[in-house]
């Protein structure tokens, strides 16, 4: 009963000219075992990702402890020494915050760490740099966002201010962190295509590559956005589903 | 099963549909119309000395510049660059966006797949650059290279990645950033056009040019495929250029004879 249906749809001039689409698809990603070269650049991709986002956490964390600490003391009781790491953090997300990712990656590639020939270790560094700006804000607008009372009560108790933090604020930041924080992973995910400019083999460099060797970028530019897609909305829905069960305590 | 087939493939094709925007390019025109009148528009990369680069003031200048406009004077029309990416000027004249490509674009055959040349109105030469000191001395000590620099999808780029597999092979976006990375020793070689090549080495210490030669290739203009008035009316202009000695005037200009 379908038959005549699907005869006229598969005759149609548009549907025609798609099905025209497919043997450039199959040039791109299936001919010369192309796939695998996608594949080698997603686990570069994913490596990245990564590595830069753990170094942005321990970066992030560090950075947001400091500024938290240091606008939390007590008036007329400055650290000096808190005051001077302090500036140095706030130079940090600054300078990391104020300047465009591309310029900065560049930066690390042609200026900083020139002559290194590894360059997905150069774009992890840069990408971990540049992530840690960004989780430090994220993190300390969790940890601000806990009332200081909190924190009295915990030092009132005798815990230390180390200890405070760890069983007290953080617990009850990680709920308020979580959803920026996810939002900063499929950010880093999806940038990790910027490294793909100082020559680093990740997903978007061997694309550009299978493009330009076909003379044919619309395959592999579609197929790599439809990857990361695809990646994106797992990620999205792992993050959900983490939520929900963190905010289970919420629902009394 | 055949019903199933068909129905598959237009699924397929229903969901790059959905992923889909692309325009179909503009028709080739009769006659000598080209996409604006009374204006030739050329895509290029303007980074590619003596070739194309761009000028202190924001024009152009070059080999191909000055052949595109002594072309576009005897068409009648004026001249347009739009300057890209070297893949984006392929790109742009394969679906209509641009007249001609002039680059030092080499005729090739998967080239020739997709677009139209005309005849061609320099010879190219691709090269390697090393560091004066670099072990590197014949073209055959460039299977040991860790890493060769080119720039991305170029016929350099394409050989490079044939003969000594992707990985040890890295695309640059301009010629220059890989002789910076050269330069600063973060790669071993680089393989690109005697031109541009010479130019670097010029302006960059400690650089040396390798005497034997990678490959020896054929520049010509590029055209959308089936644009075959404008490339007759071309290929009669560059008669008549090289008749005149036009163009080798033009060739002398940038490259001195040594």
């Amino acid at each position: 009963m379908l038959q005549p249906l699907i005869d006229w749809l598969y005759g149609l001039p548009f549907v025609q000219w798609l099905i025209k689409l497919a043997p450039r698809f199959h040039t791109a990603f299936v001919e010369g075992d192309r796939w695998q070269l996608y594949l080698k650049g997603l686990v570069v991709t994913f490596e990245i990702t990564l590595v830069s986002i753990a170094m942005g956490l321990v970066l992030g964390l560090f950075v947001a402890m400091v500024r938290t600490a240091h606008d939390q003391q007590r008036p007329g009781r400055r650290n000096p020494l808190l005051g001077v790491v302090n500036l140095i953090c706030k130079v940090y997300a600054t300078v990391i915050r104020g300047t465009p990712m591309m310029v900065q990656i560049l930066i690390w590639a042609f200026v900083i760490m020139r002559g290194e020939r590894n360059k997905v270790m150069v774009g992890m560094i840069g990408m971990g740099v540049n992530a840690g700006a960004y989780i430090s804000e994220i993190i300390r607008g969790g940890l601000m966002s806990v009332d200081p009372g909190q924190s009295e009560a915990g030092r009132s108790l005798g815990l230390g201010y180390f200890d405070t933090m760890r069983f007290i604020i953080i617990p009850q930041a990680f709920k308020s962190i979580l959803p920026s924080m996810g939002n900063e992973l499929v950010t880093l995910f999806k940038d990790t295509s910027l490294v793909n400019a100082i020559g680093a083999a990740e997903m978007t460099y061997y694309a550009n590559r299978i493009g330009g060797k076909n003379y044919d970028y619309m395959p592999p530019l579609i197929g790599i956005a439809l990857i990361y897609l695809f990646f994106v909305v797992i990620l999205t829905w792992l993050q959900g589903k983490l939520e929900r069960r963190l905010s289970q305590s919420d629902r009394r | 099963m055949k019903t199933m087939k068909k129905f598959a493939a237009m699924l397929l094709a229903m969901t790059m549909a959905l992923a889909l925007c692309a325009c179909t390019g503009g028709k080739p025109g009769s006659g000598l119309k080209t996409l604006e009148e009374g204006k030739l528009i050329m895509s290029t990369n303007a980074a590619f000395p003596p070739y194309e680069m761009k000028k202190d003031d924001g024009g152009y200048e070059g080999i191909d510049v000055e052949i595109a406009e002594a072309i576009a004077k005897k068409l009648g029309l004026e001249l347009e660059i739009h300057d890209m990416a070297f893949n984006a000027a392929l790109t742009a004249v394969q679906n209509g966006e641009s007249d001609v490509a002039l680059g030092a674009i080499t005729v090739d055959e998967k080239r020739l797949a997709v677009m139209d040349f005309s005849d061609s109105y320099a010879t190219g030469i691709q090269v390697v650059i090393v560091k004066e000191d670099s072990p590197i001395a014949t073209l055959d000590d460039l299977a040991n290279a860790d890493k060769i620099g080119c720039q991305a999808d170029t016929t350099g780029y394409d050989y490079c990645s044939g003969d000594y597999g992707e990985d040890h092979v890295a695309a640059y976006d301009t010629g220059a950033l890989a002789v910076m990375d050269l330069v600063n020793g973060a790669i071993d070689a680089v393989v690109i056009d005697n031109g541009p090549a010479e130019a670097y080495v010029a302006a960059n210490e400690g650089l040396k040019i390798l005497d034997t030669e990678y490959a020896v290739e054929d520049y010509a203009i590029g055209f959308q495929k089936g644009n075959d008035a404008l490339k007759e009316a071309v290929n009669a202009a560059l008669v008549e250029l090289k008749a005149d000695g036009a163009i080798q005037a033009i060739l002398d200009k940038y490259i001195k004879a040594d």
